[in-house]
């Protein structure tokens, strides 16, 4: 205690720029997380949140019984396991292919184009993706036409969301992606690709028995998180791309506590919705990085 | 003579492979590239041609009536507007406070430091939600006005963390305690030795403060009600996601304003992306600089 009193009396003007920062989390993220007792509330705007009646788990059996509750559920993970299977993959594959160049511009121009979608904001993202699957004038849909074949409207088929979704995706977030493994791979010691040039291994054998193993931890770090936001999946990408044909596989449990939550003043049961989904979404993440740490000795906490 | 034929072999093989990786990435080039070139492309070609189908990879019958029908718009000067002060102001203030907080957390000498570090990390894992926060912000009396697009949302924790080992690695205890010595206070060290040191970090900071707020939509979807406070990006929604061409059409003008229409949507996506476009090969390195940072040390 001795310690923390000199401190504050020698830094007093640490402690004292460190306030404003720590008010912000206060009142922006903590304060949020009491008013999470809506979840277990009978919201009435005229008492306000702490004057309404306490019920209990009432909003989560709502919620539980809803005949969406599954169809949410499965909605959300089909499309980030589909995700994390297309997703994940591919900027690591993307990583080691541009390892491979030795034309510095090449490369360069490579990295630089990949990355480049990655400032393209969601509004715009969506929009492209609009006019590119319209049924009128749309890319896809002339090309398609050209070959002989019927226009399909994309975005009305609710089979077609998932794809949309990620492919987009992965289009705009690849190049981004793969920077990570790049600078894994440039941090890969020489010596070990001397020793597999001395046993005569090809550039895949390399890839497979140096690149690979070199750049495991940073997978698995990556891996940790993606796994962790299976249920975070984001709100804003696929809010702007629902309509009402495709909600049968739109619909996922952020979309929902928007809807219900802010849109029909719902807040109580939107309020248990998008807890009982951080509580999953933290637990996931706290298996699958103490699962991690066992296996392999790589975790992020 | 059995290990020559296999290294002739193997050569052989690799060129293979590496044509093949050639190959794969010049497809990865042309498949990122190829919208992006047939949105500007479409953006300055004449109404009739973007309507019609025509274009392709270039443009058709060059001509800027997108741009200038555009910039007559007051609704998308104003989201212009609107979006470039969010992003001026929004920057400077979160940068300021991220590193407000990032610099105490990065001394030793700072009481509490590995607690409050674990107090900021959680809310990456876990939050209120949606609502609840929401709450907060209405109760603030932020609902409404350009303090919802400015507050809420910040400090980026993320950016916490990559500015805090960056000072950590970047200014030495010694330093600091050198300075205590000539009686030099916290607050005039952070200003003449901390910030000065700390341009790349600074720059990093800025950048993805900027752009994340030049890109923004969701706070203000779910925070403004008025028009006149819209950013760009949501004005942008209205018009070609939700397809709000605003204004009446009478018969007559159907078709033009239709093809209009149609070649709006194509400058308007170039102008909300350009200015972030534009710097980014400037700016490319910071970024890679500054995720690096953050994987390095967690």
């Amino acid at each position: 205690m001795d310690v923390a009193r000199k401190s504050f009396i020698k830094h007093w003007q640490l402690y004292l720029i460190v306030i404003p920062p720590v008010l912000f989390f206060v009142i922006f993220k903590y304060y949020p997380m009491l008013n999470a007792a809506l979840a277990f509330k009978d919201y009435n705007v005229t008492k306000g949140i702490w004057g309404s009646p306490w019920i209990g788990f009432k909003n989560f059996e709502l919620f539980f019984e809803n005949p969406m509750f599954w169809t949410l559920v499965k909605n959300t993970i089909y499309i980030s396991l589909y995700q994390l299977a297309v997703g994940f993959p591919i900027p690591i594959v993307l990583a080691l292919a541009l390892n491979e160049i030795r034309s510095a511009r090449f490369k360069k121009l490579v990295q630089m184009v990949t990355f480049a979608p990655y400032f393209i904001s969601t509004v715009v993202m969506v929009s492209m993706i609009m006019l590119f699957l319209a049924p009128r004038l749309g890319f896809f849909n002339t090309a398609m036409n050209a070959l002989g074949m019927d226009s399909i409207n994309f975005l009305g088929e609710p089979s077609m969301f998932r794809s949309i979704y990620v492919w987009s995706d992965v289009w705009q977030s690849a190049g981004y992606a793969s920077v990570v493994y790049l600078a894994a791979l440039a941090g890969i010691d020489p010596v070990l690709y001397e020793a597999a040039k001395v046993d005569g291994a090809s550039r895949f054998q390399k890839i497979l028995h140096v690149d690979l193993p070199g750049i495991l931890p940073t997978i698995t770090i990556i891996l940790i998180l993606n796994v962790g936001s299976i249920m975070g999946l984001g709100f804003e990408k696929i809010y702007l791309l629902q309509n009402p044909l495709n909600t049968a596989t739109s619909e996922i449990i952020s979309t929902y506590v928007y809807k219900i939550g802010l849109l029909n003043a719902n807040y109580s049961f939107a309020t248990a919705v998008g807890l009982f989904n951080s509580l999953i979404n933290l637990c996931l993440l706290v298996f699958v990085n103490s699962l991690a740490k066992r296996i392999s000795n790589n975790s992020i906490w | 003579m059995t290990s020559t034929q296999y290294s002739i072999r193997n050569s052989i093989g690799d060129r293979v492979f590496l044509g093949a990786i050639y190959v794969v990435l010049t497809l990865v080039l042309v498949i990122v590239l190829y919208p992006l070139i047939y949105i500007l492309s479409s953006s300055i070609s004449s109404p009739a041609a973007v309507s019609s189908g025509k274009v392709w990879l270039w443009p058709v019958d060059i001509s800027f009536k997108g741009y200038t029908t555009l910039f007559q718009n007051p609704q998308i000067l104003t989201g212009y507007g609107n979006s470039l002060f969010y992003t001026v102001a929004g920057t400077l203030i979160s940068v300021t406070l991220t590193i407000m907080i990032a610099y105490p957390l990065s001394r030793k000498t700072f009481y509490g430091r590995n607690v409050l570090m674990m107090i900021i990390t959680f809310t990456m894992l876990f939050g209120g939600g949606l609502i609840p926060t929401y709450m907060v912000v209405k109760q603030m009396g932020m609902v409404d006005t350009r303090w919802a697009l400015l507050i809420p949302n910040a400090i980026w924790v993320w950016q916490v963390i990559i500015t805090r080992s960056f000072f950590q690695s970047s200014i030495p205890d010694e330093l600091v305690e050198a300075s205590e010595l000539d009686g030099c206070r916290d607050l005039r060290f952070i200003w003449s030795v901390v910030i000065p040191l700390s341009k790349p970090i600074i720059a990093v900071l800025f950048l993805m403060y900027a752009v994340g707020q030049w890109n923004a939509y969701f706070d203000a979807l779910i925070y403004l009600k008025s028009d006149h406070l819209f950013p760009l990006q949501l004005i942008l929604r209205s018009i070609i996601i939700l397809n709000n061409g605003s204004g009446t059409m009478d018969a007559m003008q159907m078709v033009e304003k239709q093809q209009m229409a149609d070649l709006l949507k194509y400058s308007l996506i170039v102008v909300a992306t350009l200015p972030v476009l534009c710097i980014y090969p400037f700016v490319q390195r910071y970024f890679v600089q500054g995720m690096l940072v953050g994987s390095v040390k967690g």
